[in-house]
Parts: structure tokens; sequence; C-alpha cells
């Protein structure tokens, strides 16, 4: 018997002001309401337009547990497809990015589709005749994502037609997006390698909080943030360059102190969104790069420039599945797969006419941070796994998220909090429970 | 090098993972070793195309201490590995700047409580005499899938 489909109070009960039920992450019939209702109701990142230059250019793609297609046709406008033949359900393209020529073919039947995802052709047309066809959906070719956005080259894409415009959704947390697109001398950035692909065992919701959440670095990545620390300590004397490394540098914030993350601020943003470091971060103190202070000050003036570039926000968490890091170029996808399984593909944007070493920390990043190869990854994983294996513990059935609550707090606000605070775990899951009953009907009364 | 010693080290090295004599293991790296996982199918750069893993000796010795840190987390209960080599296939000896280039297929499993992950590919070796020894210059791992999202691998393949 479903518990919470059709019913909005009991899907509203697993959020209170202070703790979730814990069947936000461990409840399949919750995840199938998330895949309902949650992803089709918010704009959800597709992919970016430097991934489809040309005419006939194409990425695949997913919103929730549905299959999207994003296509650039042959007068360069972009569209967003339903991935499916409207014939018989096959998925019209497989590979995660291509180029398919001047249209779509399904390769079942043959059925070609113009890439703007108009029907083509049908083999044996005549057998159509008389048979009312023109009134079937399938004769209108690929069924379009009508709500679409492409943001200085972001795509987002609301599959549900009723909802919050893009920019009554993102409203002011763009300027990290914008942040990232400033970074660039000529302000584009362009996506030229596949994503680290890293396979989690546990509740999507999972990663989008910890991406938040400063009480964590020092503690879970002692163990490889503090032995990176200890062992250069030790073999630096036997080093012949006396700059710290920057594989250091990287890991080396990471053990900052509580003090830190309190100070460096979070900011909070309507529906969910938000980041941590506002007034300064773990990215703050990376070696300059040579010749870009000057090409920036060229392009923005001097104060312009600083501005961008001393705005070194940690992570900016896009509600409800993306995390954005400006000061190292990297956007991570928290895709979910079900209940326990997500995937995460982390990707690297080139920052158009930079020096091209921004391009190289920005990949190195990727691979000590986001990589299954990657000790601070595993040490994350290790404690992702661990809360989905204790929560089926009914010894207590809540998650606790009270850190600097305060009885008047107000949601759907804008505002800069202290660093430590869980308060950005609070806008998330007020925007889940809003998103996830938006278009939800209440056929029954509240469980149990 | 005598090819007979160059394919004794190749299994001597992947002896020494599988007793997990870490230390050991890192004695058989030059000082400016690099240890590469490529993501890209003949991958030709490790620092501007995609890489899993490019570490120096610095990276890997961070490594093999965190793989007994107390507070690693991830090594409770700790990870075991386990190796099947194919022949190593020798593709160039220089004797005179005393190097030579081997390529060897494998299949690996890491194994970590109750879960077991299996691994194919080709590691490739770089080695160089140093002090009459051999050393590993370059370790170059090429899995089948690269492109897989794969979960934690925490050991050496």
């Amino acid at each position: 018997m479903d518990k919470y489909a059709n019913n909005k109070k009991a899907v509203q009960g697993l959020v209170l002001d202070k703790s979730v039920h814990r069947d936000v992450y461990v409840n399949e019939e919750v995840f199938r309401l998330e895949m309902e209702h949650l992803f089709p109701n918010v704009w959800v990142f597709i992919g970016h337009a430097s991934q489809i230059k040309k005419p006939g250019d194409f990425i695949t793609s997913k919103i929730g547990n549905q299959p999207i297609l994003v296509s650039r046709h042959r007068d360069n406008t972009i569209h967003v497809l339903y991935n499916r033949c409207p014939h018989k359900g096959v998925k019209i393209a497989s590979e995660p990015c291509g180029n398919t020529g001047k249209f779509f073919r399904c390769p079942y039947h043959a059925w070609s589709f113009k890439t703007d995802g108009s029907l083509l052709a049908i083999p044996l047309k005549k057998g159509y005749d008389e048979t009312g066809f023109a009134d079937a959906p399938a004769s209108k070719g690929l069924s379009r994502v009508e709500n679409f956005k492409i943001y200085k080259d972001f795509i987002f894409a609301r599959l549900s037609k009723k909802g919050p415009s893009f920019e009554d959704y993102f409203g002011d947390s763009l300027s990290t997006i914008d942040n990232m697109v400033d970074r660039s001398p000529e302000g584009a950035l362009e996506i030229i390698s596949s994503p680290i692909r890293y396979m989690h065992t546990c509740n999507w919701k999972m990663l989008v909080e910890n991406q938040t959440d400063t009480c964590h670095p020092m503690i879970a990545h002692e163990s490889s943030a503090g032995t990176a620390v200890k062992v250069w300590e030790r073999e630096k004397n036997n080093s012949i360059s006396k700059e710290t490394p920057i594989a250091v540098q990287f890991y080396a914030p990471f053990m900052s102190p509580y003090e830190f993350y309190e100070s460096t601020g979070i900011r909070i943003w309507p529906n969910g969104h938000g980041h941590t470091g506002v007034t300064g971060s773990i990215h703050q103190d990376y070696t300059d790069v040579d010749g870009y202070m000057t090409q920036m000050t060229e392009k923005h003036g001097e104060q312009k420039a600083k501005e961008i570039i001393n705005d070194v926000r940690h992570n900016t968490v896009y509600f409800p599945n993306i995390m954005v890091k400006g000061a190292v170029q990297i956007l991570r996808n928290f895709i979910p797969i079900s209940v326990d399984r997500t995937l995460v593909e982390s990707w690297c944007f080139r920052l158009v006419g930079a020096p091209e070493k921004f391009f190289e920390r920005s990949l190195m990043y990727n691979r000590f941070i986001n990589a299954p190869t990657s000790i601070v990854g595993h040490d994350d994983l290790e404690m992702y796994e661990r809360a989905q294996e204790g929560l089926k513990s009914d010894g207590n059935k809540w998650v606790n998220l009270q850190r600097l609550y305060n009885e008047d707090e107000q949601h759907d606000v804008t505002e800069i909090i202290n660093g430590t605070s869980e308060k950005q775990m609070r806008n998330q899951f007020n925007a889940w429970s809003k998103y996830m009953t938006l278009n939800m009907s209440s056929k029954l009364e509240a469980a149990e | 090098m005598k090819q007979e010693e160059i394919i004794g080290f190749i299994y001597e090295e992947a002896f020494l993972l599988d007793t997990m004599q870490w230390e050991k293991w890192l004695e058989l790296y030059n000082q400016d070793a690099r240890y590469w996982m490529p993501m890209e199918w003949n991958q030709t750069d490790p620092l501007m195309q995609q890489s899993l893993m490019y570490e120096d000796m610095l990276l890997l010795t961070i490594r093999v201490e965190r793989l007994s840190g107390e507070r690693t987390f991830s090594q409770k209960p700790k990870s075991r590995c386990h190796h099947v080599l194919q022949a190593p296939k020798i593709l160039e000896i220089n004797e005179e700047n005393e190097t030579c280039k081997t390529r060897t297929a494998f299949v690996y499993t890491e194994t970590r409580g109750d879960i077991l992950e299996r691994f194919s590919g080709w590691a490739s070796h770089d080695l160089i005499l140093v002090n009459n020894n051999i050393k590993i210059d370059l370790k170059r791992i090429d899995l089948i899938n690269f492109d897989s999202p794969f979960s934690n691998i925490q050991l050496f393949m």
C-alpha cells in the first residue's frame, strides 16, 4: 500500500523544522515520487551549449529518470526533446554526445526526425493513409520539452507545464555561474572533456547536503588531507622545489579549523540554493597564474577584475542536484539512479582565453577530489554508505539538522549566516517539500 | 636489462601489492616516477586530458600512509587486492640508456568487506636502470572500461 502517493500531508510531514524523516533517504516510494514530482517541477541542469557547437551535434541527458536529448538544429537553435521514438519508445540517441548529421534516425524501424525533433519520414508511409495518423501523437515527431533556458550556455529545463519561471527559481543564485563565466577573459566557458564518473551507493541527497557541510572536512578528511599535510611537512626538506605542490595546496585547506568555516559564512537563497565560502574559502590561497591578472584587468578594469578573482565561493548548490565551484571551474551533477544509488558526474570547464594552467588545475582538482580513485572521495563515500546502512535502524527515524537553528527562522530568504550552520540543509529540504507537493493531488488523508 | 630480469621485476611488483607490502612497493619507483591512470582511450596527455590518477612519489606516499591511518575509516575493514598477469610483452629495450618499455595484460580484483570488484586492462611500464637496480619511471594503467562509473578504487592496479 502506498503511503505517500497523492498524500501531500504525509510527504510534507517528512520535513520538520529541525529534522527530516529517514524515509527521504531510504524509502523507495519517496524516491519514485521524487522522479514523478520533484524533478519535473524544478529547473534541472541538462548540459552546456559548448558541447553542441555545430548543427547536428547532440548530447543525451536525464531529468530525474527520464531520458532527454538536446540537439543543435541547422539554423543553430537548440532543441530539448524527450529521447524516445514516438513509434515504439526506442531511445533515439544512446551515446553521451555525437553528431547525427542532418537528421536522427531510429535504429529500429528507420523513422527519421529533423534535428528540431519534427517528423521527417516513415518507411512505407502508405500504411498510415486513412488511419487518422495526423491525430496520433506519433505524427508530431519527438516530444518536445517546452520549458528550457540557456543561461550563459548552461542549459536547464523544467518538464512540468506549471511551475516557477527560470528567473524566479534561481534568482540571485545565478551569480555563481556569472562569476565562473567572468573568470574567462572572453566571457566564455567550454567543455572539452568527458566528466569523471563515480558511482555512489547512497541516496542522492546525502551528496547534495555534504556540499555545504563545513563541519565534516577536518574530521572525515583527516585521513586524506591530514595525511597529505603530515607527509609534506616531513618531505619538504628533501624537495627540490620549495613551493608548496599544488596537490598540497588543494588538500591542506580541508584541515582548516571550525573557526575558519564559521567566519567565511554561508549565503542562502530562496528555493534551496546556497553556497559556502562567502568572505573567503578553501580556494583562496592557490598560487597566481602568470599573465592572468593583466588579461583580466584589460578586459574588466582593475577593480572589477579583482572582485571577480577574489570571489572564491566554495560550493554553490543549485537545488536540486548540481554543485558549482567557480574558483576551480567544476560542476558536479548528482544523478539519482535509485533510492540508494547515485551517479556523480564531475565536469571541468575551460576558461576560454585564459592561460591553459587553469584547465590543467581544474582537471587536477577533479581527479584529486571527485574521482573513484580520489582519497577524499573514499572518505566521503564511506560516510554516505554508513549512513545509508545506519538509517535502516528503527531506533531513531529522524535525521537531525538543527545546528544554529533559531525559532523565528524564515524560509525562502536571502541571507548570510554562520558558515557552520545547517540552515542551508534545512533550506534544501524546505524546497524539497515545496516542489514535491507543488502539483500533487491530495486524495487521501494523512497516513496512519 | 635482461628479458628474464624485466619479467621477474613485473611479477615481483604484483607480488608486493598482493601481499600488501606497500613501502617495499614504493621502493620499486624512481624518484621522479609517475603512476598514471588515463580516462580516455589511447590518451596521450596525462595533464591536459582528464586522468583518473597521475601521481608522483609524494602523492603515492600519502596514499600508502593513509591506508594504515588510525582514522582512515574507508579502510575499516581493510581492502585486499589480487593481480593475475599475462606474460609481459617487452616492447623495446634501449641498451644505451638502460631503459625498457613493457605492456602486460591483467585482471585485477579489489575486495573490501562483502564487496568484490574486478577490473581488466593493460599495465604499461617504463623501466630504467638506476645504480644497477631496475626502477619504474612510469606505470600506466589502461582499463578496458575507463569510461565506466566506478565505485571506490582504493589500492593499486
